[in-house]
């Protein structure tokens, strides 16, 4: 009797032929039903809300996703496919509308595993409103991928009027956060099991587009909207500060660090504010706009810790500078390259 | 979290801080001893807080910087052998040897691995028993004796493919060595907390005699510096000179004696090369005897290491308090953390990088 292999990716599953056939019927089309993808063409056809035919502009953007390892508490590389794109859209101030899912499997995956991913896919996607509607899958041999690499892009429509991004940054603006920072970082790393203690942290990866939409029917002339991700909290504060050519003024008292997050911090010798985050948003706008910035933050789901942590000046422009815990100042730099553990 | 947010409370530091402006009359150069306190200092902008006439100069206690050249060409050459996992701390890979440094080597296809402990390193040597497992075993008393205690542990397993390539050194020597010269400056040391709550302090009022130079026992927060500072410069302005202990909530007299046994089981005091400073004698421990089996520098036998210090470096002088990073004339031009032309730049310890980081000209 012939093998049907039924339990893990092998070769013949990114052939194109029967195989694939198989695995997009009993993994992907379960969860991703949207109308684009069961036209079961090449490409889809996508309909645009129906302001945008008069006014406003096209967001795109994409994104690759590798996690070691693929569920962390909090998320999955599934989950964390569909923010990553949701948000980087939602950042332009666009209401993100339909993503398209690449996936690099490599052989010997167990398909269970990737049922689960997609289903998260399809779970996080229905909760941003985002419709899944193109897809690829690729095979690659035994040690060429890790397990499985997820691309997404992603597509949104921005409603004329909204003028947002790093530039637009201006001296007297307020500089907010949606919750704490470095859950997401130390989330992955712990659950890697190579530090030899565990913590309770869970990654914070969540779609934005709600809590951003709230933000900019609170605040109409919000300036920037930025993920603080990859370099955490500190490197995009120093992206935003040369794009808008003005110094950023951080207040560390006021930055919400979660206690295990420090912890694991001060025993690896990092600093919260360059550690990795998947769903938070750094929020800039006029100081008259931003008590209702902040109260439509605390009103949503992923923006409860919300909070004020710095203003923007003039001079010296394209510096981020910290008034540290203790009342002295100090430029916040980025990191040279890899965040390295201490020796003692 | 306790035993940390209260030494870095801002009204606490402040309040000790106008404690000791009232307390000094004159201008007083002291020396923390410790990269880790440097950082610190800097970190929380405790330097701009202290009255001006207190100047801090910074010592030598970043591992990585003082490791000697020639002992990092040798570890570099270790670790592009073919059969070979070269086991470090994180911080030792970005540090420059004369040609290149270990995350060169790991991206032209070498084994490294950046280990917490040098316990891990003994048992990846025991997953891989078909590799050459080597720890680069450097540091200043703080690491002595988890180091001492990979090569104990896996002398226990019957390990024959662990070794370590020892770089330990200590403190007291190097004071000797900066309180020594002609040029010294330091009138005052905060000595290195970590150091101490493995040594304790009783290594230490000899010097402070000799030298009649005031000291205490400091640790890493910003309220532990101020105290650290307040102890020192209160000697200094009574004219009184003692060693006190500003850390007590780590460190005793007598130290970890556990620890230090575990060192004097596994090592012996021997001469070392200060990169940028100079030979010391007896300045460091290195392997015993009946450990040669372990030693990487025997096993592996490297020679022909010529090393190339770049000429505009001034390290040596950083790491003796005898000049400021911002006094160097390539500080942030040709010597960055992207292009690091000594380790100091590089360490998350070392004086150049933290005035980089932090923005200190």
């Amino acid at each position: 009797m012939p093998l049907r292999h039924d339990d893990q990716i092998v070769i013949g599953h990114g052939s194109g032929g029967r195989m694939t056939q198989e695995l997009i019927q009993r993994v992907f089309m379960p969860h991703f039903s949207s109308p684009g993808l069961l036209q079961g063409n090449d490409f889809a056809a996508l309909g645009l809300p129906l302001e945008a035919q008069f006014q406003g502009q096209l967001s795109i953007s994409t994104d690759m996703h590798i996690v070691s390892p693929l569920f962390f508490p909090g998320g999955d590389i599934g989950r964390l496919a569909v923010c990553g794109t949701v948000n980087d859209v939602a950042m332009s101030g666009a209401r993100p509308l339909y993503l398209t899912a690449g996936f690099i499997l490599e052989e010997g995956l167990p398909i269970q595993l990737l049922d689960r991913v997609v289903m998260s896919m399809q779970q996080v996607a229905e909760e941003a409103g985002v419709q899944i509607v193109a897809g690829d899958t690729k095979v690659v041999e035994k040690g060429k991928a890790d397990q499985l690499f997820i691309n997404t892009a992603g597509i949104g429509w921005t409603p004329a009027g909204r003028n947002i991004g790093g530039a637009q940054a201006r001296p007297g603006d307020v500089v907010l956060i949606s919750g704490a920072v470095g859950d997401h970082g130390i989330a992955v790393l712990t659950a890697r099991g190579e530090l030899g203690f565990e913590t309770d942290v869970q990654s914070d990866v969540a779609p934005l587009n709600h809590l951003i939409e709230a933000v900019i029917e609170a605040a109409p002339h919000t300036h920037v909207l930025r993920d603080p991700t990859r370099g955490g909290l500190a490197t995009t504060l120093n992206e935003i500060a040369l794009q808008s050519r003005t110094a950023i003024w951080v207040d560390e008292k006021s930055v919400i660090v979660h206690p295990s997050v420090r912890a694991a911090c001060e025993m690896l010798g990092f600093d919260p504010l360059y550690v990795a985050n998947e769903g938070k948003v750094i929020v800039i706008v006029p100081a008259a706009e931003a008590d209702a910035a902040l109260t439509a933050m605390r009103a949503q789901p992923y923006g409860a810790e919300a909070v004020a942590i710095g203003y923007v000046e003039a001079a010296p422009a394209g510096r981020v500078l910290l008034r540290t815990l203790i009342g002295g100042t100090r430029l916040l730099d980025v990191l040279a390259g890899e965040m390295l553990p201490r020796i003692c | 979290m306790r035993f940390v947010d209260e030494f870095r409370d801002g009204e606490l530091v402040q309040k000790r801080l106008t404690d000791l402006r009232h307390l000094v009359t004159r201008p007083w150069t002291l020396m923390e001893i410790c990269g880790g306190q440097t950082h610190a200092i800097l970190q929380y902008g405790l330097d701009e807080l202290l009255p001006p006439e207190i100047e801090l100069v910074h010592g030598p206690g970043c591992p990585v910087c003082v490791t000697s050249l020639e002992l990092i060409d040798k570890g570099l050459a270790i670790a592009s052998q073919p059969g070979v996992i070269f086991c470090s701390f994180g911080d030792m890979l970005r540090v420059p040897g004369s040609h290149n440094d270990l995350f060169s080597i790991r991206a032209q296809g070498g084994q490294i691995r950046v280990v917490y402990s040098p316990l891990d390193a003994v048992k990846i040597a025991q997953e891989n028993p078909d590799k050459q497992v080597v720890f680069f075993a450097i540091g200043f008393e703080t690491t002595a004796p988890a180091n001492a205690m990979s090569v104990l542990q896996a002398k226990g397993l019957g390990l024959k493919n662990y070794s370590v390539l020892v770089s330990q050194v200590c403190v007291p020597p190097a004071m000797h060595a900066i309180l020594g010269s002609p040029e010294n400056r330091v009138q005052g040391f905060l000595t290195a907390g970590h150091v101490c709550a493995v040594m304790g302090y009783w290594e230490y009022p000899p010097i402070a005699e000799k030298y009649r130079v005031p000291m205490a026992v400091t640790g890493f927060e910003p309220l532990d510096l101020v105290e650290g500072i307040f102890m020192t410069v209160q000697q200094l302005e009574a004219g009184k000179v003692d060693v006190l202990n500003a850390y007590s909530r780590a460190v005793t007299r007598e130290g970890n004696t556990a620890a230090q046994a575990i060192i004097n089981r596994v090592f012996e005091p021997v001469d070392r090369n200060w990169r940028g400073i100079g030979r010391i004698p007896l300045s460091g421990w290195g392997l015993r005897s009946e450990y040669s089996a372990f030693d990487a520098d025997k096993r592996f036998g490297v020679s022909g290491i010529q090393t190339r210090e770049s000429p505009l470096c001034i390290a040596g002088q950083v790491l003796q308090g005898l000049k400021k990073p911002s006094d160097c004339p390539v500080f942030g031009l040709q010597c960055t953390p992207r292009t690091p032309l000594g380790a100091p730049m590089v360490s998350s310890e070392g004086a150049c990088a933290a005035y980089y980081r932090y923005g200190k000209k």
